[in-house]
């Protein structure tokens, strides 16, 4: 095998604000987006040779093309539940590091406000077998995780929900210093740790939001990229781990880890040459559509020892002026997750940083940065990581 | 000679009371005639083979389909053989009776050797009716070979009468004036079919060691041990203070208590009403000696948890009688498929390397071999909660809010997830030990669904009145 390390450069990106876009279809964002990474590229949308579009919702590759008038150009549309966006970027990468392309685009969208959502859901259960219960939803899958860390570490009920409002608090507060995000305001731990429960011991707070928006980047050849622009961003690795319900068929698994994220950052770590993550890396984008599972994340991907996160996250080490900022964009706690659409704008995030245009969150002179995304649930979920860096 | 192998019942956890006297048992909202069968099977069938069962005959006036038989849900989630005869014998308070005479005749006739027999009801009453009735189950196994009770005589009265009656496609039972109900019905059919049996047996009061009496209440009941001469020590309790009338399945659940305080050689009359009456006389063997381990009438009994009001009731009855075509969601040919996975709680044990998984996988999770599984039963192991969720999310009714969501690891291997019932919310922790209860589920597109739900074991409710 070999690594997809400095193969693949990122010359141009674009994203919408993400929230309650009622004046703005899927095309619109799309359209948006895209302009503006081509804009950001310094080229014309014509010379995108291929594109890979990421939704879950939209079912065909047509809206893509229709949206930004491509012509007879290939678009595969991808989905691959949350992690989605970034599996569109996996795959344009490919495209570009085999040779047969050299400016392709990757697009996520989602509309998710068009259909009546309060919060995320789950998978329908039509023409299913009928056992699916009531309540269904999202939350259910990760607070199975937030108990179970509980009583694998001893954790009482109140460390727990003290733990997990810092990290809410954290985002929301990168949040307000991005105009791009949907939720701009700050919370306090009260009002976290008091909020209404949505499947115990989950409340409000330690959820993500439902948003619409579109993010999207223009790949070329890294020979290629210096045509382009100086401050180009290259791809350093990439990992992609599905499971196979190990957590639900396997009484040892433990259920206080993400064994997908696990793989898939092993993966990208080994393509990028990264031996120690916490070190080495500046900031990392993750996937925290509830508190728990950012919290748990610091420890799938090696940023801190098993069971040190509650310590880590008190210690403030993954705040904006941490030793390893996480979420400094405000995270799918501040943007919502729609959900064809947030690997792209992790990236977004990461880009800009490498590039020192990161406005009031900039942190200082960056040189590697990460984005993860979780998708499906803890027991059984579909992990990726991807490994963002500055040029040599 | 024919008679009772074995006997089980099945008294829901719930109950409703304004005071003492009036108490009932009330199933819980996810509970029908069905899963109070099952139950009821399951006590009766405990250290029983299955493969056993040649039949299993399926009593009640509250089926869950009006067409379509309940019998083979049931069998499919009591895991009986496929080769068995099964029948749903409804539409009288009698049915319990019948099917208990025809599951003797069955076996009399030589037609199969053990015939299952279950009695269930969850009825509704108009008005005042609805107070006195109560919900449950019992089940027999019925053979003739190495009987507790032998059967050793039977009759019945057949009488057109409307006195009490609920019409096609409605959901309450009604009856007519109470003076024409008791004196034109019940006072004097029962009397007369009791008068006609001691008359052909050529037996008396006397004989007969105790009396399992149907009756629409406690007055009527005693009235009527009375007007037939036998003595209060003489008649099993009717339980109305704490059970209330469990219709088709009243009698039969009385059986079951009187078999539990029976003795070798007691004489048991049972005496049913509905529609008419059956008379059944049992004799109790030295075999009765040999049964334990039952949780039959005392212990169901015993074990209760008290609703906090009418309200609770009212919103599990509405839901309980809601039409199954609002909920959406199930296709027939996926159950079809699954069904042994959703109604016999069927997971597989790999041959090659022994993993016990939940549900049945084409590949080993853990060896990857393919296709060579044996069908491995969850529904009678225990388990632990490794972890759990209380949802509460707004699709979920108020009377089910929060709803508990559990992933079991089994006592000799699997885990799988499931809701949690007759639980109290905020006492689930992590560790707690559960077992399975076949429950109804509530989504369904036309189709009345049913899945496993855990609990905490029975035993862990003895006598306690919780809210």
């Amino acid at each position: 095998m070999e690594s997809i390390k400095d193969k693949v450069a990122i010359i141009g990106m674009g994203c919408t604000k993400f929230g309650e876009n009622w004046e703005k279809s899927a095309e619109d964002m799309m359209v948006d987006a895209a302009s503006e990474a081509c804009q950001d590229a310094g080229m014309d949308m014509k010379e995108i040779q291929a594109v890979w579009f990421g939704t879950t919702r939209l079912n065909t590759a047509e809206p893509c093309a229709t949206a930004l008038k491509l012509d007879y150009v290939p678009v595969t549309r991808v989905e691959n539940l949350c992690a989605t966006a970034t599996e569109a970027l996996r795959n344009a990468c490919f495209g570009i590091a085999s040779g047969v392309y050299d400016v392709v685009l990757a697009i996520g969208v989602e509309k998710l406000k068009d259909q009546g959502m309060g919060g995320l859901g789950t998978v329908s259960g039509a023409g299913g077998n009928g056992t699916l219960e009531w309540g269904m939803a999202a939350a259910m899958f990760f607070a199975r995780m937030a108990t179970r860390y509980m009583a694998h570490y001893g954790l009482t009920y109140e460390e727990l929900k003290q733990t997990l409002a810092k990290i809410s608090v954290k985002n929301h507060h990168n949040g307000t210093l991005n105009p791009r995000a949907h939720f701009q305001r700050e919370i306090t731990e009260e009002m976290a740790i008091n909020a209404p429960m949505v499947s115990w011991p989950l409340g409000l707070y330690d959820a993500c939001g439902v948003s619409d928006g579109s993010a999207c980047a223009i790949l070329c050849r890294a020979d290629l990229a210096k045509k382009f622009r100086d401050d180009y961003v290259l791809v350093k690795g990439l990992g992609l781990a599905v499971g196979a319900r190990q957590g639900y068929l396997q009484p040892e698994y433990d259920m206080v880890h993400m064994e997908e994220t696990v793989r898939a950052s092993k993966q990208a770590y080994d393509m990028a040459g990264i031996k120690d993550p916490f070190n080495e890396i500046d900031l990392a984008e993750v996937h925290d559509c509830f508190s728990i599972t950012e919290m748990v994340i610091m420890e799938d991907l090696g940023f801190c020892p098993r069971g040190k996160a509650p310590e880590y996250v008190r210690n403030g080490t993954f705040a904006l002026d941490g030793k390893l900022a996480v979420n400094p964009d405000g995270g799918l706690k501040s943007f919502g997750h729609p959900i064809g659409a947030s690997g792209l704008r992790m990236v977004y995030e990461i880009y800009k940083q490498m590039q020192g245009k990161a406005g009031p969150r900039q942190r200082k002179n960056p040189t590697l940065g990460l984005t993860h995304n979780f998708g499906m649930n803890p027991g059984s979920g579909i992990g990726s990581v991807t490994i963002l860096g500055q040029r040599d | 000679m024919s008679g009772i192998l074995s006997y089980g019942a099945y008294v829901p956890l719930r109950r409703l009371g304004a005071g003492a006297r009036s108490e009932k048992a009330v199933a819980n909202w996810d509970e029908d005639s069905l899963t109070l069968a099952v139950a009821a099977a399951t006590d009766c069938l405990a250290g029983i083979g299955r493969d056993k069962v040649d039949g299993l005959y399926f009593a009640t006036t509250t089926p869950p389909y009006a067409e379509k038989l309940a019998a083979t849900t049931a069998a499919w989630a009591i895991d009986l053989r496929r080769d068995i005869l099964t029948a749903d014998v409804t539409d009288s308070l009698r049915a319990g009776t019948a099917a208990l005479k025809m599951a003797l005749d069955t076996v009399k006739a030589g037609s199969g050797r053990s015939i299952l027999v279950t009695a269930s009801d969850l009825r509704m009453g108009s008005g005042n009716l609805d107070g006195g009735f109560g919900d449950g189950a019992a089940a027999f196994l019925v053979g003739d070979k190495d009987v507790i009770a032998e059967i050793e005589g039977s009759y019945s009265l057949s009488n057109e009468l409307l006195d009490v009656w609920r019409a096609g496609g409605a959901k309450t039972v009604r009856s007519w004036e109470d003076r024409f109900v008791f004196e034109e019905g019940y006072l004097k059919v029962l009397p007369q079919a009791v008068k006609n049996f001691f008359e052909k047996y050529k037996l008396s009061v006397k004989d007969i060691d105790k009396l399992v009496l149907y009756g629409p209440d406690l007055r009527r009941h005693r009235q009527m041990v009375g007007e037939l001469g036998f003595k209060p020590e003489q008649v099993q309790d009717a339980f109305f203070d704490k059970l209330g009338n469990t219709g088709t399945a009243f009698v039969p659940m009385l059986l079951v208590a009187a078999l539990e305080d029976a003795k070798p050689g007691d004489r048991i009359l049972v005496a049913a009403y509905g529609d008419g009456a059956d008379i059944l006389l049992l004799k109790v063997t030295d075999k009765i000696k040999n049964v334990s381990g039952k949780w039959g009438m005392k212990r169901s009994l015993a074990s209760r948890m008290m609703l906090p009001g009418l309200a609770d009731y009212q919103a599990y009855r509405a839901f309980a009688s809601s039409d199954p075509e609002q909920f959406g969601g199930a296709s027939a040919s996926v159950i079809a498929r699954e069904r042994d996975e959703i109604y016999a709680l069927h997971g597989v044990k790999c041959l090659t390397c022994g993993t016990v998984q939940y549900p049945p996988q084409r590949i080993c999770t853990r060896c990857h071999t393919k296709d060579n599984f044996e069908p491995y039963s969850f529904a009678d192991k225990k388990g632990k909660v490794f972890t759990f969720t209380l949802k509460y999310g707004g699709d979920i009714p108020g009377f089910a809010r929060p709803m508990v969501d559990t992933m079991v690891d089994f006592e000799g291997g699997g885990r799988a997830l499931f809701g949690m019932t007759d639980m109290v919310a905020d006492k689930v922790t992590v560790g707690m030990d559960v077992e399975m209860s076949f429950r109804t589920l509530g989504a369904g597109g036309g189709i009345r669904n049913y899945f496993w739900r855990c609990m905490p074991p029975r035993s862990s409710w003895p006598g306690k009145e919780t809210k």
